[in-house]
C-alpha cells in the first residue's frame, strides 16, 4: 500500500453525518431556548408571530425545499454521467438559495423599518415576551442565513468541481455530502417556519 | 513479539518531504506529528496557568492586598480558568495521545480525516491565540471567572467578547476531534479488531469524542448567545428584556459539565492501558469498563444542573439531578474497583508510569468523593462556591486528569521519542508534587469547610494558618512539576536510546520500533485475541 491513496465513501459520509448531529445540536440549543420562551411569554410570542409576513415565508420554504430537490437531481446527473444536466440543475440550486436570501433580506429591512430589531427604541417599548421573540427570530434566522450562505459557497465550488472534473460518475462523494449539508438547511428551515411564522 | 521488516522504515521524527524542519512539522498530516504539535503547545500553556496559579498562592499568603490589585486578581482566576480548563485538561489526552496513540492501537496507518486532523491543531491555536490576546486588547482582561456568567458577562466592560470567541474556536477543534475518532474507530479498525478487542483507551476515546459531539455545539451556541447579547442587545439572556440568566447557566452546564467527562475519561483510559502492563495479567473485567465509559458519557450529560442547587430550581429538579449525580459516582466506581482487582495478584514491575497510575486513583478517589458529597444537597447549599468546590475539581482535574496525563507521558514517552528519562529523577519528583499537591489542595477543602469563599481577594483572619499551608504546598508542586518536566527534556535530547518495547507491554505500539516508523505498520496486522495477552499468565 502506498500512502495516502486511502479512499474510503462510507467514512467520509459517517464524517458528514457526524458533522450534521453536530449542526442539529447547535440548533437545539437555540430551540430548547425558544421552548422555554414560548412557555414562559405565551400570548406576547403570538402577538410576535402576527408581526411575521407568514406569505414570505411560506414562499421562501417552497424555494428552499425545491433547491434541496434539485441538488439530489444534480447527484442523480453526475451518477448517469450526464455532466451538463448536473450542473444545470446545480446552478438551479445556487439560483433558488440566493432566491430565498433575497426575500428573506426584504423581511429583515421591512422589520429593520418598523423598529423591530434589538435595543431598538421601539422594541423596548413592547412587552418583554415580544422582545424577546424578536432576539430569538433574528438570531435563529440569521444563524440560518448564514448556514446558507454557507452551503451557497460549498456547492459553488462543487459546481466548479463538476465542471473541471474533479467530481466524477465514479467519485462524487464531495459532492452527496454538500448536498447532505444543503438537506440541513432546509431541515432546520422547516422548523423555523411554524415557530416563529405560524406562531400567531 | 512481532519483529520489523529486513529494510527499516524512517521514524516519524526524520523529515522525508521535500519540506524541512518547522515547516514540515506545522504542515504535516501524519497523526504522530500532529500529537506532538498537541503536546507541545499544550505543556506551553499549561505552565503559563501553572504561574498564574502560583502568583494567586502568593497573593493569599498574607490576608491583605499585596502584590497585585483585586482587579488583577479578578482577571487572574478567569484567565487561569480559561487556559487550565480549554486549552490543557479538555484537550489534553484526547488530542495529544488519542492522536498519537489510536491509530497505532487498533492497527491503523492514520485517522480517517488526517488533513482535518491538522486543521484541528490550527483551529486550536487560532482560539488559543484569540484567548489569550483578549488578555491584553480592549477593556482588559476577562474578569468574569471561566464560567462568564450571565448578566454580569454582558454587562463588564473587559474583553470578554473575544475570550469568548477564542473558545468557541476551541469548541470547534474539539468537535472535529471528535468526528474524525469516531470515523477511524469505525472504519480503521485492523482485521480482526473486533470491537471487543480494541485496547480499553480506544473505548474511552470512543466515549469522549461523542461526548464532545454532542455537547460541544451547545457550548458554541451559547457562546455565541453571549457575543450577539454583547453587541447587539438580542435579550435572551437579560432580565430586562424578558430575558433569563438561569438560561444561561442551563444551556453553560449542558455542555460544561460533560466536558468534564470528556477531560477524565480518556485519562482513566490512559490507565487502564497502564495498569495490565504494569501487573503483567490481563485487564479485570474488560466489558464492565468498556461500557462503564459509555454510561459516564450517558449519564454524565444528564447531571450538569448540580452546579446550580443554589441558583434558584424548584425542589424537585435538584432533588432529579442530586440523584442523578449520585448514580454517576457508579461507572466511575466500577473502573477504580476493576483497576484494583487488575494488580491483585499481578505480578508488579513497579515503575514510574505505574507509579503516576497509582497517586491518579489516590487523588482521583479523593476527588471522587468529594464530588459525591457535593451532589448531596443539604452539604451543597453549605459549601457552594467555597473553596471545598475548588479543591474538589483540582483533587479531579489536576490529581486526576493532569495525573493521568503524567503518567502516560511517562509510560508512553519512550515509543514517542524512542529515549529513555532517569528513572530515579522521576521518582525525585514525583515526592514533592505528590506532597505539595495534597497540602494545596487538601488545604483548600479544609478552607472550604470553615466557609473561605472562592474568588475572593482578602481573606480573614481565621483562615489564615490554612491558606499559607496551600501557598508552601504550591511551591512543593510546581518545584516537582519543574523537576519532573525537567527531566523529560533532559532525556529529549540527553538520554539514552530506548528499546521497542522497555514495560514488556502486548498492545500494539509496543510491537513497533520507537519511534514508531512514518506508516506505523509495514504490514498491517492481523487481530487474534483480545488486547492484554500476557504469555506468562497463559502458562
Amino acid at each position: 500500500m502506498s500512502e495516502h491513496v486511502h479512499r474510503d465513501d462510507f467514512g467520509a459520509r459517517l464524517g458528514m453525518w457526524l458533522f450534521l448531529v453536530t449542526e442539529i445540536v447547535l440548533f437545539g440549543g437555540l430551540f430548547i431556548g425558544y421552548s422555554y420562551m414560548r412557555y414562559k411569554y405565551p400570548v406576547d410570542f403570538h402577538h410576535g408571530g402576527a408581526e411575521l409576513n407568514a406569505t414570505l415565508g411560506v414562499i421562501n420554504t417552497v424555494v428552499l425545499l425545491t433547491s434541496s430537490l434539485t441538488v439530489v437531481l444534480a447527484i442523480v446527473a453526475i451518477q448517469r454521467a450526464e455532466k451538463k444536466r448536473a450542473m444545470a440543475f446545480l446552478s438551479t440550486t445556487l439560483v433558488l438559495g440566493v432566491t430565498f436570501l433575497i426575500i428573506k433580506s426584504f423581511e429583515w429591512a421591512a422589520k429593520f423599518h418598523h423598529g423591530l430589531y434589538p435595543s431598538a427604541p421601539h422594541l423596548a417599548t413592547l412587552p418583554p415576551g415580544e422582545q424577546v421573540f424578536f432576539g430569538l427570530y433574528f438570531t435563529m434566522t440569521g444563524l440560518h442565513g448564514l448556514h446558507v450562505i454557507a452551503g451557497l459557497s460549498v456547492l459553488s465550488v462543487m459546481l466548479w468541481w463538476v465542471a473541471t472534473d474533479r467530481i466524477r460518475p465514479d467519485r462524487y462523494i464531495h459532492l452527496e455530502n454538500s448536498g447532505l449539508y444543503w438537506h440541513l438547511v432546509d431541515v432546520i428551515w422547516i422548523f423555523l417556519l411554524p415557530l416563529f411564522y405560524l406562531a400567531a | 513479539m512481532t519483529t520489523h521488516a529486513a529494510t527499516p522504515q524512517p521514524s516519524y521524527l526524520v523529515d522525508t518531504g521535500s519540506r524541512k524542519g518547522l515547516l514540515a512539522w506545522l504542515t504535516s498530516t501524519d497523526h504522530k506529528r500532529v500529537g506532538v504539535l498537541y503536546l507541545v503547545s499544550m505543556l506551553s500553556f499549561f505552565f503559563v496557568g501553572v504561574g498564574i496559579g502560583f502568583v494567586m498562592r502568593l497573593v493569599q499568603l498574607t490576608p491583605f492586598q499585596h502584590l497585585i490589585t483585586a482587579r488583577t486578581y479578578n482577571a487572574l482566576f478567569t484567565v487561569h480558568g480559561v487556559i487550565m480548563i480549554f486549552l490543557f485538561v479538555i484537550p489534553g489526552l484526547p488530542a495529544v495521545f488519542g492522536n498519537f496513540f489510536l491509530p497505532i492501537l487498533i492497527g491503523a496507518k492514520d485517522v480517517a480525516f488526517p488533513r482535518l486532523n491538522l486543521a484541528s491543531w490550527y483551529f486550536f491555536m487560532i482560539g488559543a491565540t484569540l484567548a489569550v490576546l483578549s488578555l491584553f486588547t480592549g477593556g482588559g482582561a476577562p474578569d468574569t471567572g471561566w464560567t462568564f456568567y450571565a448578566p454580569f458577562s454582558l454587562k463588564t466592560g473587559t474583553n470578554v467578547s473575544l475570550a469568548v470567541f477564542g473558545a468557541f474556536v476551541l469548541g470547534f477543534s474539539s468537535m472535529l476531534t471528535g468526528i474524525n475518532f469516531i470515523t477511524t474507530i469505525h472504519r480503521l479498525r485492523a482485521p480482526g479488531m473486533k470491537w471487543f478487542r480494541m485496547p480499553l483507551m480506544c473505548w474511552a476515546l470512543y466515549s469522549t469524542s461523542w461526548i464532545q459531539l454532542l455537547a460541544t455545539p451547545i457550548l458554541a451556541i451559547t457562546l455565541v448567545l453571549v457575543i450577539l447579547e454583547r453587541f447587539f442587545g438580542i435579550g435572551i439572556f437579560d432580565p430586562a428584556k424578558g430575558g433569563d440568566p438561569l438560561l444561561y447557566q442551563h444551556l453553560f452546564w449542558i455542555y460544561s459539565h460533560p466536558a468534564v467527562y470528556i477531560m477524565i475519561l480518556p485519562a482513566m483510559g490512559a490507565i487502564t492501558e497502564i495498569i495490565p502492563t504494569f501487573a503483567k495479567r490481563t485487564i479485570f473485567g474488560y466489558k464492565a469498563i468498556a461500557f462503564s465509559s459509555m454510561a459516564i458519557a450517558g449519564v454524565g450529560s444528564l447531571v450538569w444542573a448540580h452546579h446550580m442547587f443554589t441558583s434558584g430550581m424548584s425542589n424537585l429538579a435538584t432533588m432529579i439531578f442530586s440523584l442523578l449525580t449520585m448514580i454517576v459516582a457508579v461507572p466511575s466506581a466500577i473502573k477504580v474497583f476493576n483497576w484494583v482487582a487488575t494488580l491483585y495478584k499481578g505480578s508488579i514491575d513497579f515503575q514510574p508510569p505505574l507509579l503516576f497510575a497509582l497517586t491518579f486513583i489516590f487523588l482521583f478517589a479523593i476527588g471522587g468523593l468529594t464530588g459525591v458529597m457535593q451532589g448531596a444537597l443539604a452539604i451543597n447549599v453549605h459549601i457552594h462556591d467555597t473553596y471545598f468546590i475548588v479543591g474538589h475539581f483540582h483533587y479531579v482535574m489536576f490529581g486526576g486528569t493532569g495525573f493521568a496525563f503524567f503518567a502516560a507521558l511517562l509510560y508512553w514517552f519512550p515509543k514517542m521519542f524512542g529515549k529513555m528519562y532517569s528513572k530515579k529523577a522521576i521518582y525525585a519528583a514525583w515526592f514533592p508534587m505528590f506532597i505539595g499537591f495534597n497540602m494545596l489542595y487538601f488545604g483548600m477543602l479544609i478552607l472550604g469547610m470553615m466557609g473561605m469563599p472562592r474568588r475572593y481577594f482578602v481573606h480573614l483572619p481565621q483562615f489564615h494558618t490554612m491558606h499559607v499551608v496551600a501557598t508552601v504546598g504550591s511551591w512543593f508542586l510546581v518545584l516537582g512539576l519543574l523537576a519532573f518536566f525537567g527531566t523529560l527534556l533532559y532525556a529529549l535530547f540527553k538520554g539514552e536510546k530506548a528499546e521497542d518495547n522497555p514495560w514488556g507491554g502486548v498492545t500494539l505500539e509496543w510491537t513497533i520500533p520507537s519511534p514508531p516508523p512514518k506508516e506505523n505498520f509495514d504490514t498491517i496486522p492481523t487481530i487474534t485475541h483480545g488486547p492484554y495477552h500476557f504469555e506468562q499468565e497463559s502458562q
